[in-house]
């Protein structure tokens, strides 16, 4: 004899179908969620603070503070600084980003050699390095200010050019470029979605994020430790710190990105 | 400075205001002393036994403890918990995650002058429920929200 | 040592918001090492807030806070310039405290 199913039974299913109708988009609203909430009491905003002392401290054989240091905008002008690098610099003729100038400025001020400004770039869970605080300090200075990173000085052009031909070259024992998992939309590793890099709408989404803490590791996070770990897992051979290639992919990226406001730096997985 | 001096410190100072706190009973003998860690209730490795321990065994549920929290967490390393008690009177708020290996994640006791309020980053190891239990006049009070988490945060 | 520890406070409509950011490793004593032995737990196990001297919020956490902890509590009234101390100790008897005024 055939069961009719019962009245609670059949609710239980038409509730069942609604909710999974609705799943996907109350899905995105609760990771959003997640996403504000962490942001609001990030851990990162102790590098930020941790960040300002540094730049505010004596050190070095100068026994000289960082607070003269010009990103561009003047000496020790930070509002907005971060937004418009990387940057050709007059006095170093180099197109700089914001860690490669923060060297500069260690050995020009502080009297630094470039081998001890540059002895422990990136640090660990235990113990950040210098670079991190700093790194998210200045960045964090730029918060809320539009991407405006200009390509109108011919050496900026050509460190775009030269980005983008890191981009999409493939080199390496497995023959991958930036592009293999940043080039294509759709594309994702385990659960993390890849952004499209060479897009507007991928860059300003990702390169605004960084320097970001990452949650799955509790540090803070450069691009520059970005990119050597890139090529790590690209199995290319490691960059120098601050290198012109490194400068010129995080050129590339941000002129890709300019239009997006920045909001500090990130809170990541 | 360590647990004992403390203590001694702190009772020797306090007696006359102490008694007269106590006498309006403004304060249980647990509070006056020292920073104390509750081992037993922060040890329990079920919710029930967590409770019991810091005396909540009988909480009645109630719509005025608070929790916001995100229902869906994308690394459970890191989970945002805000929670306010309108129950009149809150003296403290305690925060279980009932499938962690050790339920009980934090208990804060509020003076006067502090509001019913914390916001707090926890690890959940596995999909759970948050249950937060504010207590009030010697009496508790109890709210729950679940949380799914994508990647558990317990490490291990 | 302990790691640096910053408090952010700030005089909102009735109420003073506090937000205090630490560095710890919060270690859960779960977590296994690259030798494939447990790390050892090492955790804060009480945090005091004080404000203008007064003890106002007293706090047991257990390992299941999360790394680097943050905390923001809320104190009643409250004025510019009050001064906000807050101190932890660990399971280890190690301890950190400092100190802000409200902005």
């Amino acid at each position: 004899m055939l069961r009719v199913p019962s009245r609670a039974l059949l609710a239980g299913l038409a509730l069942t179908a609604a909710a999974s109708l609705v799943h996907a988009d109350d899905t995105n609203k609760e990771i959003q969620k997640y996403q504000r909430m962490t942001a609001e009491s990030s851990p990162v905003e102790l590098w930020e603070l941790e960040g300002a002392d540094l730049w505010k401290k004596k050190r070095g054989p100068n026994n000289v503070s960082l607070e003269r240091c010009d990103f561009g905008m003047g000496p020790g002008v930070l509002k907005g600084a971060y937004a418009h690098m990387p940057r050709y610099f007059e006095d170093t003729g180099r197109v700089q980003d914001l860690e490669s100038r923060l060297v500069t400025c260690m050995t020009t001020l502080q009297g630094f050699t470039e081998k001890e400004a540059t002895k422990r770039v990136f640090g660990n869970a235990d113990k950040p390095s210098d670079m991190e605080y700093l790194a998210a300090y200045i960045a964090g200075q730029s918060r809320g200010v539009r991407m405006q990173v200009s390509t109108k000085n011919p050496k900026a052009k050509a460190a775009y050019d030269m980005g983008k031909a890191l981009f999409f070259y493939r080199a390496g024992a497995w023959d991958f470029s930036c592009a293999s998992c940043h080039g294509t939309e759709g594309k994702r590793i385990r659960m993390q979605e890849l952004p499209v890099l060479s897009s507007p709408k991928g860059a300003r989404g990702t390169y605004t994020t960084w320097p970001g803490y990452r949650v799955s590791v509790s540090q803070l996070k450069t691009l520059q430790w970005r990119i050597n770990d890139c090529f790590r897992q690209q199995r290319f051979p490691e960059p120098k710190y601050g290198s012109d290639a490194t400068v010129a992919l995080t050129m590339y990226m941000a002129v890709n990105a300019n239009g997006a406001t920045y909001r500090g730096p990130g809170t990541k997985r | 400075m360590d647990e004992a001096r403390r203590v001694v410190l702190r009772s020797a100072g306090a007696t006359g205001a102490l008694a007269a706190a106590l006498a309006a009973g403004l304060l249980r003998p647990q509070r006056a002393l020292a920073a104390t860690w509750n081992k037993a209730a922060f040890g329990a490795k079920n919710p029930a036994d967590a409770l019991k321990g810091i005396g909540a065994a009988d909480a009645a549920e109630s719509k005025d403890v608070v929790i916001d929290l995100p229902q869906i967490a994308e690394n459970g390393a890191v989970v945002p918990i805000e929670v306010t008690s309108n129950v009149p009177g809150t003296t403290s708020i305690a925060v279980l995650i009932e499938k962690n290996p050790f339920p009980l994640a934090a208990k804060f006791d509020f003076m006067e002058g502090a509001l019913p309020y914390v916001k707090l980053n926890v690890k959940v190891g596995e999909s759970s429920l948050v249950r937060v239990v504010a207590e009030a006049g010697g009496k508790f009070y109890s709210a729950s929200k679940e949380v799914k988490v994508t990647i558990g945060g317990c490490g291990g | 040592m302990a790691g640096p520890m910053k408090i952010r406070a700030t005089a909102k409509a009735g109420y003073t918001d506090i937000r205090v950011l630490m560095n710890h490793p919060m270690e859960t004593g779960l977590r296994k090492g690259s030798d494939g032995k447990p790390i050892p737990s090492h955790f804060i196990q009480n945090v005091t807030v004080k404000v203008n001297g007064k003890t106002v919020i007293e706090g047991q956490t257990s390992q299941a806070i999360s790394r680097n902890p943050v905390f923001s509590f809320r104190v009643k009234g409250g004025n510019k310039g009050d001064k906000v101390e807050i101190g932890w100790t660990d399971n280890k008897g190690e301890h950190n405290q400092t100190e802000a005024a409200v902005a």
